[in-house]
């Protein structure tokens, strides 16, 4: 039996197919990555397995929610509570030195799209920073800003802009 | 019957002019930027347009010239009553004219159907597989003829002689320079908000001609048209990193404009096409830049802790406006080409973002902040600052080629979808723009050649 996480992924991929070709010729090939908000979906569990150093490794030993930080309206500071779930993070990297972390910046929708993703950019910055502070190589971390563009939460209200404001940390190999 | 001869505007290269009749064009382009204020002509004309004559009906690959009558004749409505400064009359439920007429207007019937202005006209299919589009302007109250232009076109571009029609016939009635016959590139937005697929697209002003540039496998975002419409820049996260590419229209190929592993954003064009303009982040610190076109060294303009970001050149390329949050929140800063002479021109409340220098000279249009986002301009010297907009979330506001009209993104509450919107400097005459799907970040490019 195929895993019904293939056979959509094989939908997608007749679908964008099917989208390149009715588009013509004269368009971009620009192939994958795709922007996504959470990378890692091909380290999960193998069998009943995880395997060490893993994304879902890493989300078992920090402890769910905080693989991110979150930061106030415009700010990008880290403050103390910021402070425990990166120490944390930086425990399991001590761990597991073969990891590689990319920190993905967000931004909340209330700003304007370029200053955002400068924004993102400042924030993810910033947890690398501090990662680093902790004795974490800065060769391992890269960082990358999707400013507005990747919302977690949907509502235009102050709890989903809260949750918006962010830094995750996801683990690349 | 008898034409008179009509002054020719061929929009291939090989154009040939036959010697100018009465019609003036304006000549705002490139003169002084003037420091005005705003003094858009408010009162609204009755025009009447009936269906351009097909003296012949003939097809062509455009379709049969009786039709394309027509289709030009709507176009032309559409443009003028778009800009809101028009009332037009017809072409559906006016008479037909014929070929005589269109040289010898029926004044009184168009006097019984209130019109002040009557614009007629034909469409001709040529020996050498060209169309020839003529284009009458009259003053129906004085019974007097005002303007006459001909288009020799290619099949294909029927509707851009349409749009030097209407242009012409704006520009002789208002005053102010053409706007109708340009192009906008733009994000097509499509998906959840979480996952929003954004492709970036052109299309003609009135939202025809439109396709598809990317396939939306990555997410690309703020793209800007060259000043000769052949190259577009934009951010694609292609490779994974926010990234500025330059995109060639004819040969669907693009580059990098910067080898450099550090992220670059709003980017934009020096008004001679020369140097682009962009913003890259180094170690979480933004500032702006400007590299040649051709590639070589870039110039980091902008050195102060924080954010700049943005810009935006004057028209002569001797100034850019750019966002700065180095006094605490996003406000807007005016310096000299090669970075020097930096200071702040906005000091109202809230933040202020996104400034755009009007191809006139005369005015900075901007996204405010407080509250919501509202789309607004102020001159150079920050005074006379005005919001023209007044919804949710109004962003990123792009000039048309005239300055005097101003389009940009709404987004809607807690759904986030967006649409393109159309103001003129007064505020008034706001309206959506006709896309295929979702619309953001419009970038609308110069008066065609």
């Amino acid at each position: 039996m195929i895993p019904i996480r293939k056979i959509q992924a094989g939908v997608m991929l007749l679908a964008s197919a099917a989208v390149i070709t009715a588009c013509g010729s004269k368009e971009v090939d620009d192939l994958p990555p795709p922007a996504t908000g959470t990378a890692g979906a091909n380290q999960g569990p193998v069998g009943n397995m995880i395997r060490p150093g893993s994304q879902q490794d890493f989300i078992n030993s920090v402890g769910m929610g905080n693989d991110r930080i979150f930061f106030d309206t415009d700010r990008y500071n880290i403050d103390s509570a910021d402070q425990v779930t990166l120490q944390t993070q930086a425990q399991w990297l001590a761990r597991n030195q073969g990891a590689q972390i990319t920190i993905e910046g967000h931004a909340d929708e209330r700003g304007t799209r370029d200053y955002n993703l400068a924004l993102g950019e400042r924030r993810a910055n910033s947890a690398k920073n501090y990662l680093v502070s902790l004795g974490v190589s800065p060769a391992r971390v890269r960082t990358v800003s999707f400013g507005k563009e990747r919302p977690q939460a949907l509502g235009s209200d102050a709890q989903a802009w809260a949750q918006n404001r962010r830094a995750v940390t996801v683990i690349v190999n | 019957m008898s034409i008179r001869p009509v002054k020719i505007f061929a929009l291939s290269c090989a154009a040939f002019m036959l010697p100018a009749a009465s019609f003036a064009q304006s000549d705002d382009d490139g003169g002084e930027p003037e420091l005005i204020e705003v003094d858009i002509e408010n009162s609204v004309r009755s025009v009447a347009i009936p269906n351009f004559v097909a003296p012949t009906p003939a097809d062509t690959p455009a379709g049969n010239t009786a039709i394309l009558g027509q289709q030009v004749a709507q176009i032309i409505a559409s443009n003028l009553s778009g800009s809101g400064l028009f009332k037009t009359i017809g072409p559906s439920g006016v008479r037909a004219i014929n070929m005589g007429e269109v040289t010898a207007p029926q004044y009184p019937y168009w006097q019984g159907r209130n019109a002040d202005q009557l614009i007629q006209g034909f469409v001709r299919a040529n020996g050498d597989g060209k169309l020839t589009i003529g284009c009458y302007l009259y003053d129906v109250n004085f019974g007097s003829e005002t303007a006459r232009n001909g288009f020799v076109v290619e099949p294909r571009d029927w509707r851009r002689a349409a749009h030097k029609c209407a242009d012409s016939i704006y520009s002789k009635i208002t005053g102010e320079a053409p706007f109708f016959d340009s192009r906008i590139a733009y994000i097509a937005e499509t998906g959840p908000k979480d996952a929003r697929v954004k492709r970036l697209a052109i299309m003609d002003s009135d939202g025809a001609n439109h396709r598809f540039i990317t396939n939306g496998q990555s997410t690309a975002l703020t793209p800007r048209f060259s000043p000769n419409y052949r190259s577009i820049l934009y951010l694609s996260y292609k490779d994974g990193n926010p990234r500025i590419y330059v995109y060639d229209v004819d040969s669907g190929k693009q580059r990098l404009i910067t080898e450099n592993r550090n992220p670059t954003f709003a980017p934009r064009w020096s008004p001679d096409g020369r140097t682009i303009l962009y913003s890259m982040a180094v170690g979480g610190n933004t500032d702006v830049y400007k590299i040649s076109i051709n590639g070589g060294t870039a110039v980091r303009l902008t050195n102060t802790p924080g954010i700049d970001v943005g810009g935006s050149f004057s028209p002569d390329g001797s100034k850019i406006v750019f966002e700065s949050d180095r006094s605490g929140g996003q406000q807007l800063y005016v310096m000299n080409a090669d970075g020097s002479g930096q200071r702040r021109i906005s000091f109202g409340g809230g933040r202020y973002a996104t400034p755009e220098w009007s191809p006139r000279g005369d005015l900075i249009a901007f996204t405010r902040m407080g509250g919501g986002f509202r789309v607004g301009v102020m001159r150079p010297d920050g005074g006379a600052m005005r919001l023209l907009t007044n919804s949710w979330q109004d962003e990123a506001p792009t000039w048309a080629p005239n300055g005097r009209v101003i389009q940009f993104f709404r987004t809607q509450r807690n759904s986030g979808k967006t649409g393109i919107w159309q103001v003129d400097l007064t505020g008034r005459n706001e309206r959506k723009l006709p896309t295929p799907v979702s619309g953001s970040d419009p970038a609308w490019g110069p008066i065609r050649p």
